[in-house]
């Protein structure tokens, strides 16, 4: 008896301890999807004021082609983001070493990520600017016209991926390097004992046991391509104005087409439709992840 | 809630009861203009002062929109053409509560502003369209400044022998995202229209119409103006800025911009806009609103009301955009002698009214998402035009 009731205070304690986060999270997250999910059911005034449209939403979705044309360049963002991955492997394997000034390398790596995507699209609005832009009188010194990067559909979307990599790399670097770490020391040694050089070793040890930590990486930056936003909008601007780009159609994104019919246009349930629909799509590709890890992620 | 408004009748009666009203603007240029008008409106009503809030205009409507979702908008603010039939069918900005003489301001601005025959706040400042242009470049080319009552082909003329392709200059741009600048001017000079004035058919199938965006396209054609892509990276003004492009259709509010530039400060003057079958310039001017849920409404209309009068006119034009008060205008003009300002008055004379609907911003956005394609090249403008014409039709259905 007295056991079961040192027990029921300590669970009790347990819950006082995580109520201020459940707190939060219900308040600040699981709410708002509810608050979401029932308004992508109606039908909004310009100013405030909403009435019940049933599936209305959902079935605006299935025809709509600017949705269409923001899922495709969400995907195609999406995928080739994932090429950061390895890069910020091979990049975390160089810098996880004894070498002098590792912290300068590391911290240039890593300031991309912690600088604000605003200032970030704007720095590379300028690189990449047709007439004025650094990248093309850098093109120019070898006699290559370059195009107008961002404004030009064949590369808009490619342009915006590059940014889109250098900024994260830092972050999946990072990560990767605490994995890397956290790999015994014996098994490189085992290893150099049978004679296996850098190479063989990195690709026979480093990678599948660094497989975790990649797992968790690409799990995270799906999450984020999927929702990129802030790019986009410092770089093609949202609205009526974003549209007299001719590379627009190339660079709309979701969560952009999103802002737009919620606060531009004023048509808050279609909006809801719409990141309910990106939410669905987030939860079916991070099941897809796990269930594939089973086939590459080792766990040591 | 109804003993919260029995309260507010209450403090109405009282007179000395102290008040501070909210008053949203969206212009830094003019935040100090807008806080002098508010100490002297103090000044005369020792009750009530005023707050001025600043949100930049990049973020101004998304601001005010949740704002008076929310029930939390200023008491008075800041109102333009396009956005104001969507506020006032929405009944969130308040009718005036009294008969104000208007015949003080132009028709063009206080027509805007009327809604379902009821008058809501009053003219601030106006603004009209004309060329500026850069005399340095006319004057490498040996081209003639234009001159008041030019035409099309004047300006064509003069674009052509301005453009220097070696150079990177051209006669001008034929920009894209400013229709108040450019294609609504080009359309009203060919007799076309963009909305009808019952607000319930598109023009942009009229030929009319189409002839007046061609003007641009021909331009564009002709490698006179940048394309589009060079447009989009870097905009017409900064072109203007750094002398690539020798004439530059803008505003009166341009003018802070241009006497400011350390480029452009000793080498520009304004024209009026060139003639085509008519000659017209659009007209639009911002106007002050009370908001419909303001706690203080008898207050704020005292505020839009001296904000429209011949005094606050007067501090304004010293400092800011063209006051809209008849009569006010001189110290406007007389602030910069050596650019002849006086082209942006004449042309109130014949200018038109910025079009607009119930849902401009609608249609606003099929206007760019349409003429893009001529503009790119993709379209023929007559085909863009009449598939622009055909979504706005269907969007004026809807209001």
């Amino acid at each position: 008896m007295a056991r079961h009731k040192e027990r029921m205070t300590e669970a009790l304690w347990a819950y006082a301890f995580i109520a201020p986060t459940a707190l939060g999270l219900g308040l600040f997250y699981l709410w708002p999807v509810l608050q979401t999910a029932y308004f992508s059911f109606t039908e909004w005034g310009a100013f405030g004021g909403h009435e019940w449209s049933g599936v209305d939403n959902y079935v605006r979705l299935a025809s709509d082609p600017e949705l269409g044309r923001a899922l495709l360049n969400t995907f195609t963002y999406t995928a080739l983001g994932l090429l950061s991955i390895p890069l910020a492997i091979v990049f975390a394997a160089l810098l996880n070493r004894r070498m002098r000034g590792v912290g300068v390398y590391r911290t240039i790596f890593f300031l991309p990520y912690v600088t604000m995507p605003v200032a970030v699209a704007m720095v590379w609005r300028w690189l990449y600017n047709g007439d004025y832009g650094l990248i093309n009188y850098l093109l120019s010194l070898v006699g290559v016209d370059g195009p107008n990067w961002i404004a030009d559909p064949g590369t808009a979307l490619y342009a915006l991926v590059v940014i889109g990599i250098w900024s994260s790399i830092g972050y999946n670097m990072i990560i990767l390097l605490a994995g890397m770490q956290s790999i015994p020391a014996e098994y490189y040694e085992a290893a150099a004992l049978d004679g296996a050089g850098p190479v063989r070793q990195f690709l026979r040890i480093t990678v599948p046991l660094l497989s975790p930590t990649a797992f968790f990486v690409s799990v995270i930056s799906v999450i984020g391509s999927l929702q990129l936003f802030d790019l986009v909008f410092v770089i093609a601007g949202s609205g009526a104005s974003a549209r007299a780009n001719p590379a627009f159609p190339r660079l709309q994104t979701v969560v952009q087409l999103f802002y737009d019919r919620a606060f531009v246009t004023n048509d808050r349930g279609y909006a809801a439709a719409i990141v309910m629909l990106l939410l669905l799509i987030i939860v079916v590709l991070t099941a897809v992840q796990f269930r594939l890890q089973r086939r590459w992620v080792h766990y040591a | 809630m109804t003993g919260c408004s029995g309260s507010n009748d209450d403090k109405a009666a009282d007179p000395n009861e102290k008040v501070t009203l909210t008053y949203g603007v969206w212009d830094q240029n003019q935040k100090t203009a807008m806080q002098e008008l508010a100490a002297a409106f103090t000044r005369t009503h020792p009750a009530i002062t005023v707050d001025v809030q600043l949100t930049p205009w990049e973020g101004y409507w998304t601001k005010l929109k949740a704002a008076v979702t929310g029930g939390a908008a200023p008491d008075v603010f800041w109102m333009n053409g396009p956005n104001f039939q969507l506020y006032a069918s929405n009944k969130v900005i308040a009718p005036n509560p009294e008969q104000v003489d208007s015949s003080v301001y132009p028709k063009a601005l206080v027509d805007l502003y009327t809604f379902e025959g009821k008058q809501y706040g009053l003219p601030k400042d106006m603004d009209t369209v004309g060329v500026w242009y850069n005399k340095k470049l006319f004057d490498a080319k040996k081209v003639a400044y234009p001159k008041d009552g030019w035409t099309w082909a004047d300006f064509q003329n003069a674009a052509a022998g301005l453009t220097d392709a070696k150079a990177g200059v051209y006669g001008t741009a034929a920009e894209l995202t400013s229709f108040q600048e450019y294609q609504y001017n080009t359309i009203a000079q060919a007799g076309g229209y963009v909305i009808s004035p019952d607000g319930k058919k598109s023009g942009y199938d009229d030929p009319k119409t189409i002839q007046g965006l061609k003007f641009w396209t021909d331009l564009l054609d002709k490698k006179q103006s940048p394309d589009l892509k060079t447009m989009t990276d870097t905009v017409p003004l900064q072109l203007f800025e750094s002398g690539k492009i020798a004439m530059y259709w803008g505003g009166s509010w341009d003018v802070p911009e241009f006497t400011q530039n350390e480029y452009t400060k000793d080498k520009v003057d304004v024209a009026p806009l060139p003639k085509g079958e008519k000659q017209a310039t659009i007209i639009h001017g911002v106007s002050n609103e009370v908001g419909a849920r303001s706690k203080h409404p008898r207050q704020a209309w005292e505020f839009v009301k001296y904000l429209g009068s011949k005094e606050a006119a007067e501090i304004l034009g010293r400092t800011g955009p063209i006051p809209a008060y008849d009569g006010t205008q001189q110290a406007w003009v007389s602030k910069y002698p050596g650019l002849k300002l006086q082209t942006f008055i004449d042309e109130v004379n014949y200018a038109v009214p910025f079009p607009v609907s119930k849902n401009t911003a609608a249609w606003n956005e099929a206007e760019l998402t349409h003429l893009t394609k001529a503009w790119n090249g993709q379209q023929p403008v007559s085909q863009a035009s009449a598939e622009l014409a055909a979504a706005m039709n269907d969007l004026l259905a809807k209001e």
